[in-house]
Parts: structure tokens; sequence; C-alpha cells
């Protein structure tokens, strides 16, 4: 599969005559690491939800490569490698981290093949490669519970990596984490995109200038402005609805 | 680091091997208990029949008792209506042991259980050929409470119907299982069920050898089960099913197929219960339909309680423990019996959540 462009086009999602998306329009290049702020109810959340299939456009194009998303429910699209970290962490507390990550890599899921599962050198070297992305190579052997908050988030990305994705898509990753964990997350996701795009969904702004890359702004459900940290934070109209509160 | 945890390190291991010691201390001289049995009667070491009998009665529950660990201690599923899937294992133990009478019945009928003879009927139902054969009966002691609970759990896991929803739902299958039973037009006895059995695999039942060649098997198969419940829940199949306990639906997003991971262990857990009934039934020499009684089926899970949930040995050790002080207690009051069995349940839930394993082995395991 070669790994294709995020491509929004005219989108509006529509509930109950609120229109939660309006005309939204937004391309994210392969490799891309694409920050999106926006205040409340700008539709970020929808965003997402049109691109892992769980809302359906009430217009426009929304394809990923080649495939037309808006016609594919959402097991489909997380086979085409597009995942979704949700904002609340949830990793599996009983398990070590290796064998959270185990549980996450892509192998046949039935029962039989679950129970004569063996490791082989080549899934122990994936798995190991990602604790290393993850910077937990030396809690792999710890359960998951006794880890702090941020490692956790960094696990759950973690599991998403060994899916092997072509885009990520994270939502609010570094809410309740501390200055060390922020700045460790940035450089995290930082790694990780470019072999695949990465959106990341923020209110931290700090967070989203660490990350260093180019900014979309959403504003009640398009976008409001798009560059650089520095652009978007001297557009006046930014100031205006956004910053400037 | 982690050692504030998961208990001091160093001890971990000694606590492991004093619980394997423990249950193979236990389990082998749980072995010489028929050999004691032959002793004469004015040896100092000589058992009486009624402890060989009781001990094997127990053996079948810790069988029952691991079933339900399996399905409850690591996927999560509650189901208080195992008790149905031991006491169909038994009917059908029953069915061959009555069919095994032959003419040495009251009514010295050949082919009709003495039952149906006084009820009038003239020919043996469809549903009672084959149970003649022996292979035949110990595949239906597992097919039969295994289709059981793949109807039932196929319904409940695909409509996503969890926790205590589920829970009452097998109560209700056992309770609806023990009415029907009751009823002497389903051709099994009513509530009487099957008794007097005389023999099985040409041994007469009621003699010392026979005992002791039931309480072996017994034991062999709870042996063969804890190795494949251990098998099972050491091997990634195992981690999935925690994970499913902890987490179901974050378990659906990594891609399993969470509905067939869950029916698969119901399944097998209903089978391993099924078989704990039909080794059961011989020991004991009769079933009715007071098995299925919903009582049992949620004594059974206070057991996995109170030995520990989720650790297996946990569930052999609370079979025998709680029993034990059953026996001990209903010799002389019978009627604080239920009192002390909620007692048990609620101090046990309070203070020991991990039971009686986990006194033995403070934060390590799942």
């Amino acid at each position: 599969m070669t790994p294709g462009s995020l491509y929004l086009d005219g989108v509006s999602v529509v509930f109950d005559g609120f229109r939660a998306l309006n005309s939204l329009s937004l391309i994210i290049e392969p490799g891309e690491l694409r920050a999106i702020i926006g205040p409340n109810g700008a539709g970020k959340t929808t965003m997402m939800d049109i691109i892992t299939g769980k809302t359906r456009p009430s217009e426009g194009t929304v394809s990923f490569g080649d495939h037309d998303l808006t016609r594919l429910d959402e097991a489909t699209i997380a086979n085409l490698g597009i995942g979704r970290k949700f904002q609340k962490p949830t990793v599996f507390d009983a398990l070590t981290v290796f064998e959270n990550l185990e549980l996450a890599l892509k192998a046949p899921r039935d029962p039989w093949s679950c129970l004569r599962w063996a490791l082989s050198q080549e899934a122990r070297r994936r798995i190991e490669a990602v604790l290393a992305e993850i910077g937990l190579p030396e809690r792999a052997q710890d359960r998951a519970a006794i880890l702090s908050h941020g490692q956790r988030q960094w696990l759950e990305i973690g599991m998403l990596l060994m899916q092997d994705p072509q885009l990520l898509l994270v939502d609010e990753p570094v809410a309740g984490m501390t200055d060390q964990e922020t700045e460790h997350t940035a450089a995290l996701l930082r790694r990780i995109a470019g072999n695949r795009s990465v959106v990341v969904v923020e209110h931290d702004l700090e967070f989203v200038r660490a990350l260093g890359q180019k900014v979309t702004v959403l504003c009640e459900g398009s976008v409001l402005s798009e560059g650089s940290i520095d652009h978007v934070q001297n557009d006046p109209r930014v100031i205006e609805v956004y910053l400037g509160r | 680091m982690s050692a504030t945890i998961t208990g001091a390190p160093w001890l971990r291991p000694s606590r492991a091997l004093i619980l394997r010691g423990l249950l193979l201390a236990g389990l082998a001289s749980l072995a010489l208990l028929p050999v004691l049995n032959r002793l004469p009667a004015d040896s100092a070491l000589h058992v009486s029949d009624f402890v060989v009998a009781v001990s094997g009665k127990w053996v079948c529950y810790a069988v029952l008792a691991l079933a339900i660990d399996l399905a409850w201690g690591y996927a999560g599923i509650l189901s208080l209506g195992h008790g149905a899937f031991f006491a169909l294992g038994g009917y059908v133990m029953g069915m061959h042991l009555m069919r095994l009478i032959g003419p040495r019945g009251v009514y010295g009928n050949p082919i009709l259980p003495d039952f149906m003879v006084f009820l009038g009927w003239k020919e043996l139902p469809w549903y009672w050929w084959g149970f003649s054969s022996f292979p035949f009966v110990l595949l239906m002691a597992l097919v039969v409470p295994g289709l059981l609970a793949g109807v039932v759990g196929y319904l409940a896991f695909r409509s996503r119907i969890t926790g205590v929803y589920f829970s009452i739902i097998t109560q209700a299958m056992t309770y609806a299982l023990m009415l029907a039973f009751f009823r002497n037009d389903m051709g099994f006895g009513g509530n009487n069920g099957f008794t007097d059995f005389k023999e099985l695999l040409g041994l007469p039942l009621n003699t010392a050898e026979a005992r002791a060649a039931l309480f072996y098997a017994a034991l062999a198969v709870l042996a063969g089960a804890l190795w494949l419940c251990r098998h099972i829940t050491r091997s990634k199949l195992g981690r999935v099913l925690v994970a499913v306990r902890d987490a179901e639906s974050r378990v659906r997003f990594l891609g399993y197929d969470t509905t067939q991971v869950k029916l698969a262990v119901f399944v097998l857990s209903a089978m391993l219960a099924g078989l704990a009934g039909a080794l059961y039934v011989p020991l004991i020499g009769i079933i009715n339909p007071g098995e299925f009684s919903p009582g049992n089926s949620i004594e059974a899970v206070i057991w996995v309680a109170v030995g520990g949930r989720g650790t297996l040995v946990g569930a052999v050790l609370g079979a025998f423990t709680v029993n034990a002080v059953k026996t001990w207690l209903t010799s002389f009051a019978p009627d604080l019996w239920l009192f002390v069995l909620g007692g048990l349940f609620i101090a046990v839930t309070l203070f020991l959540p991990r039971g009686l394993v986990g006194l033995l082995r403070k934060g390590e395991g799942r």
C-alpha cells in the first residue's frame, strides 16, 4: 500500500441544523506532522470522527490515498492504516508494557491462533523497536498499572504504532501532563512523523510550538488560518476569536 | 522500583514455590486416600469409605471451580449458572448408568429404565439412543453443556450483554432447566432423577475398587484440567482474556473479535463443568433436578472467590476449603451453613479480594 495524503474538500456536517463542520478543506501530506488548534466547538473532534468513519459528512469529499473514506466503515478505515488515539488512555493495567504492545502487534486475532502464538524473533524486534521509540524500554516488564500518566499515553501511542498506521490521529495527548512529559511527547510525535502522517489536536500552545510544524486553526467548522505557529499567533483573525480572549 | 508494589522480589519465587508445593502435596495426599482405605479397619491410618467418597466429590467440585475461574477470573464472565453445565454432564452420565442397569431393574425391563416402565412408556425415546455406549456418553458430557453454553453465550455476547445482566441470564437458565427436569414427561426421571446404578465399564459400583477407580479418574481429570487452564492462561490467549476482562471495548478497537474470544472460553468452561458432573454422578450414585438449583451455582462461585479468582490454584483450594468447612459444620449445625457461606463471601470480598491465594502471594500476578 502506498502512503497516501489525507484530503478533505468542502466537508460539511450538519447536526439538527447546527453546522459542526462548514465547508472544511484540508490536505495532510504523507509523513507530515500537523497540529490542529481551535476554540471549543470549532469542529476538531467532528473532523476526527469524519476521518475515522464514526460520523458521515453531509457533503464534501474525504479521501485517503485512493480510498473514499465516506463509503467505508470504522473497521475498514482502521485496517487502511488510520489509527486514532483517544483523549483518555486505555492500556491494560494487568499486563506488562511488553504484553500490551504484543497484543497490539499485527497477527491473526482468532482465539486458536492466540493460543498457539509463539513470540518470533521478528515480533520481538518489532516490539523492542517500538519500546525504544516511545522511550519505555526499561519499563518493558513492568505492569502498565504502575506507569505514570505520561508513560501510559506513550504506551497507548506505542500500541497504535504496533499496528503500523499510515496516519495517526492524536487527540489532546498532553492534557494533564507535566512540563517534562509534554516535552517528551512533542519529541516522540516529531520522531514518529516522517514514516507516517500525524495529526495532533491540542489546546496547549506551548506544546504546539514545541512540535514546530505547520498549524491549522479551526473556527466554527472551517479553517481560519494556516501556517507556522508564529504566523497564526500574529494573524489578527486568530487573535480575535481564539488567542485574544 | 517496582518492589514496593509487587512485594519483595526475593520472596516471590519462594511464595510461588510454597503454593505449588502445597498443591502438589495436597494432590499427592489425596491420591493416597484409596490406598489407606484398603488398610485394616483397626489400623491408625485407615480411612473410611465415607472419606474417600467425600474427597472424590470435592475433586469434582474442584474441576467445576476451575471451569468457573477460567471464565470469571480471567475473561470476567461471571456465570451464575455453571451448576447447570455440571448437572447436564451428570445427567448424561446418569443416562448411561441407567441403560447399564439392563434387566436388573425392579421391573426387569431389559431396555427401559424403571421410571419409564412406571410411566407406561412402550419404547425408548430417541434422545436416549446411543447412551449405552461409553465413548458416546463421554462425548455427550462435553457436547451437551458446550452446545448450551454456545447458544446462550452467542446470543448474550453478540448483543454485548455483560456483567450482572449476563449473571442474571445464567441464573434464569439454570432455574428454567431445574423446572424442566422436574417434569416427568421430559423423560429424565422427574424429581427422583436417576439412582440405583449397578455398574460402569463392567466394574460393579459400590465396591472399594470402583470407588478407588472413580476417585483416581476424577483426580486425573483435575490434574488435566489444571494443566489445560494453565496452558491457556499463560498463552497470548490468556492475556487477551485478561484484557477483555479489564477493558473489552479497547480490545475490540485492537481488532480482536471479543465475542468469539468470550464464546470460546465460555464453551470450554462449560465443557469442563460437564465433565466434572459426569465424574460426580457415579461417585455419589444419584442425580436429580436439585443439582440445577440456582444456589448450587452461586455456591460454586463463592468457592472461587474464597480461594482467589484468577489464580487457578485458588479455585481448587477454595473448593476444598469451603466444602471441608461445609461438611464439618453441617454435621452438627446444618441450619448455620447458609449464614456462614454468606458471611464468608462478604468477608472475602471486604478483606481478602484476592482470596486465600492472595494471602500467600501479595501483589504478584494478575
